[in-house]
Formats: structure tokens, C-alpha cells, sequence
């Protein structure tokens, strides 16, 4: 058998256009990005036709998971500072600048005033771990959540009201979470809820 | 480019001296590392905004009894939140001690949908015309908003009084905030329900 000569050829390719599309798209994925911002607990938000964006700046965000804990996050690590001052003078404790720091970098937390202190001495990864998502008092003997909405609006004035809950949350969790808000005069907000397809094609 | 080709080298014979060096870089763990963060940055953005509802909620201050807007019987269209998913709706209110007639359904299409839909089938109308006129004419966003809100102000149209048992989750309330806007129903209200609809709904919980 007469053997088929085949021409050697390097299997080197130039490696260069491939480089120049990963870095173009790596820009564009840099300059597009903004983060996932970190969550204390895992909300399924119920699905709506609703297209409205969220606005990005002065929102204060009320996330409720499905027990019924409830967390909170302002923006603006200014803001932050001022609130958390705001809210140490109304209970009394007084925060150090150290304190006061790590706070502002926290996006969203779940714990009552009085293990504020404990819950800022932590490290970051152990602020995560489930048994410091307690959840901030929102029952009428102790509602401070209602300190934490009513402070956010003296420290930021243009802030809007997002509520993100889980769908399975009960329905009574969620009214006291708008009683307390109108009893703040707070009659607005924005419920965030994830995308579903409008039908369009209606019968009549 | 990166590749200089050398065509000078094969000429004239080896030239004294120092040794050409190649200039040719192997690219390929650029490229990985080009890829790498690709991935870093594409799993850790969101490129989708979460959508948001607004809702606007009555004011607590108490409104004096004359100032208070009473819903005509004959508007008003009351759903009930029940559990497991169920709605309970009626019309009108308690007129010459009769109860008004309750219905049960849920969240299909089929099911509160159809019914929105019948109720306010003269806005729905008109709103479908209005959005076939946006696409012809090119409107505004604006105006055709301005118009829409002018149909769904519509004297005539229902108003839709939402009320949640305690056994209603959250989805529930999303849901049926959403068949609003997709019926185009411009007025409704979520209430606190009072033991009155509890009594209606009871027959059905069993």
C-alpha cells in the first residue's frame, strides 16, 4: 500500500485573535458589571408582568424572608454612618469610629440594636452564617424596625421603599411590615419582584 | 502583531554575532487567563435589574366620614385571598340583608382573570384600541400613558377592593396586584377583611 504522504503542519494557531476577543469582552463585562449584591438569606421574589426597574440610587430595601425575618439595607455608605449613629443615640449605645466603619460596608443586616455591637465585632464571612440572620424586632413591643425606616428617611429624604419578599412569606408578616411603614406616613413603595411574560394574547 | 516574521534569517547564511531570538510569545495563557475572568465577572454580575410593582397605600390620618369616597354597590367588586391559593370574589355589598352571591376560583386564566376581564370588558376595549393606534401612530410613551390612566379612570369602570386572609401568602398578593394592570383595572385598594367576609368565605374553607 502506497502511503499517502501528508505535508507536516504545526498545530501552533496564533493564539492573538482569540486573546484580543477574550480581553474585549472581559472590558465589556467589567464595564457593564455591577456586583450581586450579597444577601443574608435566599428570597424567592413571586413573578409579575411589571417592567419598571428598580432606581439604583436612594433605596432603602426591606427583604422578609419566609419565617418572616426581617432585614434592611440602606445605600450610601455616608448614610450608613449617619443612620447607625441616628439609631445608637435612640437606644443609647454608642458606636466608635471603628464600629462605625464597618457598618457603613454592610449591605444588608438582620440583628436587633442590642447585638449590633457583637454582630460589627464579627469578620464578614462569620456575618453570614444563618444563626447571626436573626431578623430585626418588627412586633409592636419592640419595633425597631420602625427606628431603622424612620431614621433612613431624616438621613436621606429622597430614599424609596423597596420590599423584597419571599412568595411564600404569610400574608399577616407582610401587613405588619406596611402597617409600620404607614403608620410612618410611608404610602409608597416598590415591591421587587422577578419577570414574567405579559399575555398579550388575550381571548375575549 | 505579535508574530515578526524573520524572511532576513534564511538569505544570507548565518550571521555572526548575537543569536536571533524568536519573538514569537505563546498567547494561549493570556487567553485563559482573558477567559478566566470573563467567567469571574459574567457569573458574578447581574445583567438583569429585579423588576419592581409600585403600590401606593392609603394614608392612616383619618379622613373625615363626609370626605371619605364611598364605592357605589354597583362598582365595587370585592376579592377574597383565601388559602391554598384560593380567591373568592363577589360583587357589590350587603343590600336589604342579602348576601351578595360568592364565588370561588383561583389565579389561573381562567380563572379571577376572565371574570376581571368581563367586568371591565369596555376598558379593556378601549385600551386594546389605544395600543393598536401606539403602533400605527408611533405615540409617545408618555401620552399613551396619559390616555391609558384617562380609560381606566373610566366612571363606569369597577373597583376592585383586595382583601387577605391570614392564610394568604405573599405570591397571592403579587398575583393579584398583577391582574390588575394586566386587566387594566385603574382602581383598587387593599383593605383589612373584616369578620363579615369571613363569614361569607366560611361555607367554602370546609
Amino acid at each position: 500500500m502506497a502511503k499517502v504522504k501528508l505535508p507536516r503542519k504545526s498545530t501552533a494557531i496564533d493564539m492573538t485573535a482569540m486573546c484580543d476577543v477574550a480581553f474585549l469582552l472581559l472590558t465589556f463585562f467589567m464595564l457593564t458589571s455591577n456586583f450581586t449584591q450579597k444577601e443574608p438569606v435566599i428570597v424567592a421574589t413571586p413573578s409579575s408582568i411589571s417592567e419598571i426597574k428598580i432606581p439604583e440610587r436612594n433605596i432603602m430595601t426591606v427583604l422578609v424572608d419566609r419565617s418572616g425575618k426581617v432585614f434592611f439595607g440602606i445605600d450610601g455608605q455616608d448614610k450608613r454612618i449617619e443612620l447607625l449613629q441616628k439609631m445608637g443615640e435612640a437606644y443609647s449605645i454608642q458606636f466608635s469610629d471603628q464600629e462605625l466603619k464597618e457598618f457603613s460596608v454592610i449591605n444588608r443586616f438582620g440583628v436587633p440594636i442590642q447585638q449590633m455591637k457583637a454582630f460589627l465585632a464579627l469578620e464578614s464571612e462569620e456575618r453570614d452564617l444563618q444563626e447571626n440572620a436573626i431578623g430585626i424586632p418588627s412586633d409592636s413591643t419592640d419595633n425597631q424596625f420602625k427606628n431603622w425606616v424612620r431614621f433612613s428617611r431624616i438621613v436621606n429624604p429622597q430614599i424609596r421603599i423597596a420590599i423584597k419578599a419571599d412568595q411564600a412569606t404569610a400574608y399577616p408578616i407582610i401587613k405588619n411590615v406596611m402597617n409600620t411603614m404607614q403608620d410612618l406616613n410611608e404610602n409608597r413603595y416598590n415591591l421587587i419582584t422577578s419577570l414574567e411574560q405579559d399575555p398579550e394574547k388575550l381571548t375575549f | 502583531m505579535a508574530e515578526v516574521s524573520q524572511e532576513s534569517q534564511g538569505k544570507k547564511g548565518k550571521k555572526k554575532g548575537a543569536k536571533k531570538v524568536s519573538t514569537r510569545i505563546d498567547f494561549t495563557p493570556m487567553v485563559d487567563l482573558g477567559f478566566l475572568l470573563i467567567t469571574f465577572f459574567m457569573l458574578t454580575t447581574t445583567m438583569i435589574k429585579p423588576q419592581t410593582m409600585e403600590i401606593a397605600m392609603p394614608s392612616k390620618e383619618k379622613v373625615a366620614d363626609e370626605e371619605q369616597t364611598k364605592v357605589k354597590s354597583s362598582r365595587a367588586v370585592t376579592i377574597i385571598l383565601g388559602k391554598d391559593n384560593k380567591v373568592f370574589y363577589y360583587e357589590g355589598t350587603r343590600e336589604n340583608d342579602i348576601d351578595p352571591k360568592v364565588e370561588v376560583t383561583d389565579f389561573s386564566a381562567k380563572g379571577i382573570r376572565e371574570f376581571l376581564i368581563r367586568k371591565n370588558y369596555d376598558v379593556m376595549v378601549k385600551v386594546e384600541e389605544l395600543k393598536k393606534e401606539k403602533a400605527v401612530k408611533e405615540m409617545a410613551e408618555e401620552e399613551f400613558q396619559k390616555r391609558k390612566n384617562e380609560l381606566m379612570g373610566d366612571k363606569k369602570a369597577p373597583i376592585v377592593i383586595i382583601k387577605a386572609t391570614n392564610e394568604a401568602s405573599y405570591k397571592n398578593l403579587i398575583d393579584v396586584l398583577d391582574e390588575m394592570a394586566i386587566c387594566n383595572i385603574g382602581r383598587y385598594a387593599i383593605v383589612d377583611i373584616t369578620e363579615y367576609d369571613l363569614e361569607l368565605i366560611g361555607p367554602f374553607s370546609i
